[in-house]
């Protein structure tokens, strides 16, 4: 017998819970980095597990899963950059110290 | 076509500005000046071909059943807004237009030639002379004009072009403030003009001269007996046209402008603010005369208006001491005969005489009048003063300059056989014909016209030589001294010419025209009586001012309010001073300067105060620190899904 949608649906909105949190939470950029990937990846799985049950025999929900993993790929290795360069300038990867963007 | 060559009149000089403003800066003032001078002498030449052609030519449709025609050589549509409502640009020939392009270029022709040595190492020579082709193609399109649109805009384009001949000099502040106060005088009759044009037009659906002369009673009628204050629409539209006229022309009360025009360079005073343009309102009137006819009560006002200036200004010119202003006030009073002859002229007195008066007189004093200010540049260019103090005695140094500035004035005071006898007879006889008020005051005005510019000529030629020091007077070199001679040559000849065959106000033609009509058909009782008036002013400026003494002094101390008030032009100035200043500005501008600074304006600063002072308020929220901001981006969308949600159920 097929698993039942909530199967799938729930690890991915505790993974989602998982990413939110962390990210509030977290004050070491790269974890926060970590967890924006969770929450990525767990909209990623509602992606394919809706175009699954919903829409079996066609392939829009997969291929957007791809281009949004492509696109995650090229974002994590912006965000990384920007972190190294934070880096170099505060000698320190706590977001909390990082705050000269504001009024 | 017969007269297609005409529009050379019109592209030469426009070609010419353009050339001269574009690339004359690269060229040397010789060759500048001498390009300028060579067009218009083309143009003249071709302007006198087609006059000729158009007066003498035989039988190409010119005259046909004994009336001259009105040949419509072009007439190119140049705006259609509607089936109806199109502006068209063209030009038309007919006595009136064609004795005018003779006045234009022949003039024009002379000033630029004086100009060669007038302004002779002037800083921009080339651009005077691009200035002076501008003005002369605007001119030639504003006589030339088929509709009165055309005319309408043309007559801007001269505003224009006088505005920027007038700060010719633009580093002197008196000319820069010159010519603003003629643009804005004009323009402020221009637009009494143009709601005329409006009013005629939407009444009569034409804006074409032929259709609304032809038929002027039908022109009159389509406004079906509308009224508007007590006086018919149609009335109210010539009257406002007018104005537009008047303006131009320097009618009182408009006339402030033109001394002050004086600041622009002589040779520029000669052409426009003597000869050409101030007469374009005198053209006007006289273009759409028929129109006119049918509204009397308006001829009366253009009378009035008329002698009251030729009065004024008189009165004025016999008191200046700057020649300029004397002339100036005196080309003034002279326009205003010309006014006043179009005023008075009926079918029923002399065939229209006054009608054939007016241009008779525009076209003797445009050659005078040119003649005289040409020699006042002569003169001026010599002692370096406009100020008659500066002068006297000059007979010795200037013997051309001496006989054709007399020969000028001559002209002007009316002594045979000098061309301005001729046509100021004939409009005496034109104003003793619709009521001897109006003749005897022309009469006593022509008197003082020859006493004040007498007076001005023994002040400048003979009086008392002032101490010249090192600096002696000289004549003035060829290029100056030929159109002198020029214009009084054709001063003592033009009224010879038997204009009344040529120009009437039906364009009729007489059977047999002869040499010799204008002195046969002499009106021997008007003209007895202006040669007399004539001769007393002479006699009284001779007896006053030919040799330096105190008796001028003590009459000037013995009636000093009104010498003053004279020398003053009688205050107008500063009552247009009071009235704009303190009354329009004061009492109207102000309040609404304060309402737009203080309403208009404030409610507009509050907006970006209210805007600024919450922006403040609220600033604290934009922490810089970014899980804040997810934080709240979270609970909002939480509370968004939640009401959402709310909703749904």
């Amino acid at each position: 017998m097929e698993p039942s949608i909530l199967c799938y649906l729930i690890p991915s909105l505790i993974m989602f819970g998982c990413g939110v949190y962390g990210f509030i939470t977290r004050r070491n950029m790269l974890a926060i980095l970590i967890s924006l990937e969770l929450m990525l990846n767990a909209v990623d799985i509602n992606f394919v597990v809706f175009n699954r049950f919903l829409y079996p025999g066609e392939f829009e929900g997969m291929f957007f899963t791809l281009f949004a993993i492509a696109l995650a790929a090229a974002e994590t290795a912006l965000v990384i950059a920007i972190i190294i360069n934070i880096f170099r300038m505060a000698k320190n990867l706590d977001i909390s110290e990082i705050s000269k963007m504001k009024f | 076509m017969e007269f297609s060559y005409s529009i050379l009149v019109l592209a030469l000089p426009l070609l010419t500005f353009l050339f001269l403003g574009l690339v004359g800066m690269k060229l040397s003032h010789k060759v500048a000046g001498v390009i300028g001078t060579v067009a218009m002498g083309v143009v003249a030449t071709i302007s006198y071909a087609i006059a000729l052609t158009y007066f003498f030519g035989d039988g190409q449709g010119q005259i046909v059943d004994g009336v001259r025609q009105q040949i419509v050589v072009f007439d190119a549509t140049w705006l259609q807004f509607t089936d109806f409502l199109t502006i068209k640009l063209g030009v038309l020939l007919d006595p009136i237009s064609a004795m005018m392009l003779i006045v234009i270029t022949t003039v024009s022709f002379m000033v630029h030639l004086y100009s060669l040595g007038y302004m002779h190492g002037e800083k921009g020579f080339q651009r005077y002379y691009a200035f002076l082709s501008l003005f002369s193609f605007s001119m030639l399109g504003l006589v030339v004009a088929t509709n009165i649109f055309q005319m309408y805009i043309f007559w801007e384009l001269v505003g224009v072009s006088s505005y920027l001949l007038i700060g010719f000099y633009y580093t002197k502040p008196e000319a820069v403030a010159a010519s603003k106060k003629a643009f804005i005088v004009t323009r402020f009759a221009d637009l009494g003009f143009l709601i005329g044009i409006l009013i005629l037009s939407f009444y009569s659906q034409t804006f074409n001269f032929l259709d609304l002369t032809t038929s002027p009673e039908a022109v009159v009628a389509t406004a079906g007996g509308a009224t508007f204050l007590g006086c018919s629409v149609m009335a109210w539209a010539l009257a406002l046209i007018f104005m537009g006229g008047a303006g131009k022309s320097a009618m009182f009360p408009l006339h402030i402008w033109l001394p002050d025009a004086m600041e622009g360079p002589t040779p520029v005073s000669a052409l426009i603010h003597a000869a050409t343009m101030v007469v374009a309102g005198v053209y006007l009137v006289a273009r759409l005369f028929p129109l006119y006819l049918c509204e009397p009560g308006v001829l009366e006002l253009i009378t009035f208006i008329g002698a009251v200036t030729a009065l004024y200004a008189a009165i004025v010119a016999c008191v200046q001491s700057d020649i300029k202003r004397v002339l100036a006030f005196s080309t003034i009073s002279q326009i205003a005969f010309m006014i006043t002859a179009l005023g008075v002229a009926r079918p029923e007195y002399h065939e229209g005489v006054g009608y054939m008066a007016s241009m008779f007189h525009l076209f003797t004093h445009a050659m005078f009048k040119a003649l005289l200010f040409l020699g006042a540049g002569a003169i001026i260019h010599a002692v370096h003063s406009n100020e008659v103090k500066a002068m006297g005695g000059l007979r010795k140094y200037m013997p051309i300059c001496n006989i054709t500035f007399l020969i000028g004035c001559l002209a002007i005071a009316g002594i045979p056989p000098f061309s301005g006898f001729f046509s100021k007879d004939e409009i005496v006889v034109a104003a003793f014909a619709n009521s001897p008020v109006w003749g005897a005051w022309l009469l006593a005005v022509a008197g003082m016209t020859a006493f004040y510019m007498f007076r001005v000529y023994y002040l400048i030629f003979w009086w008392n030589e002032p101490d010249y020091g090192h600096h002696t007077p000289h004549e003035a070199p060829a290029t100056m001294t030929i159109p002198l001679v020029v214009l009084a040559a054709v001063s003592c000849v033009a009224g010879f010419f038997p204009f009344a065959d040529y120009v009437t106000y039906n364009r009729v033609t007489l059977e047999h025209p002869s040499l010799l009509h204008n002195v046969m058909h002499l009106n021997w009782s008007a003209a007895i009586p202006s040669i007399i008036v004539a001769l007393l002013g002479i006699a009284l400026a001779t007896k006053l001012y030919k040799k330096e003494n105190a008796v001028p002094a003590k009459m000037a101390d013995s009636c000093r309010n009104l010498w003053t008030a004279a020398y003053h032009r009688f205050y107008m100035d500063e009552l247009y001073q009071f009235i704009t200043h303190r009354i329009i500005f004061g009492l109207i501008c102000k309040p609404i300067a304060w309402f737009d600074r203080h309403i208009i304006d404030g409610t507009m600063n509050a907006f970006a105060h209210v805007t600024h002072w919450a922006s403040a308020q609220i600033k604290g929220l934009q922490s810089g620190l970014v899980q804040n901001y997810v934080w709240v981006y979270f609970v909002g969308a939480l509370l968004l899904a939640v009401i959402t949600w709310i909703c749904i159920i």
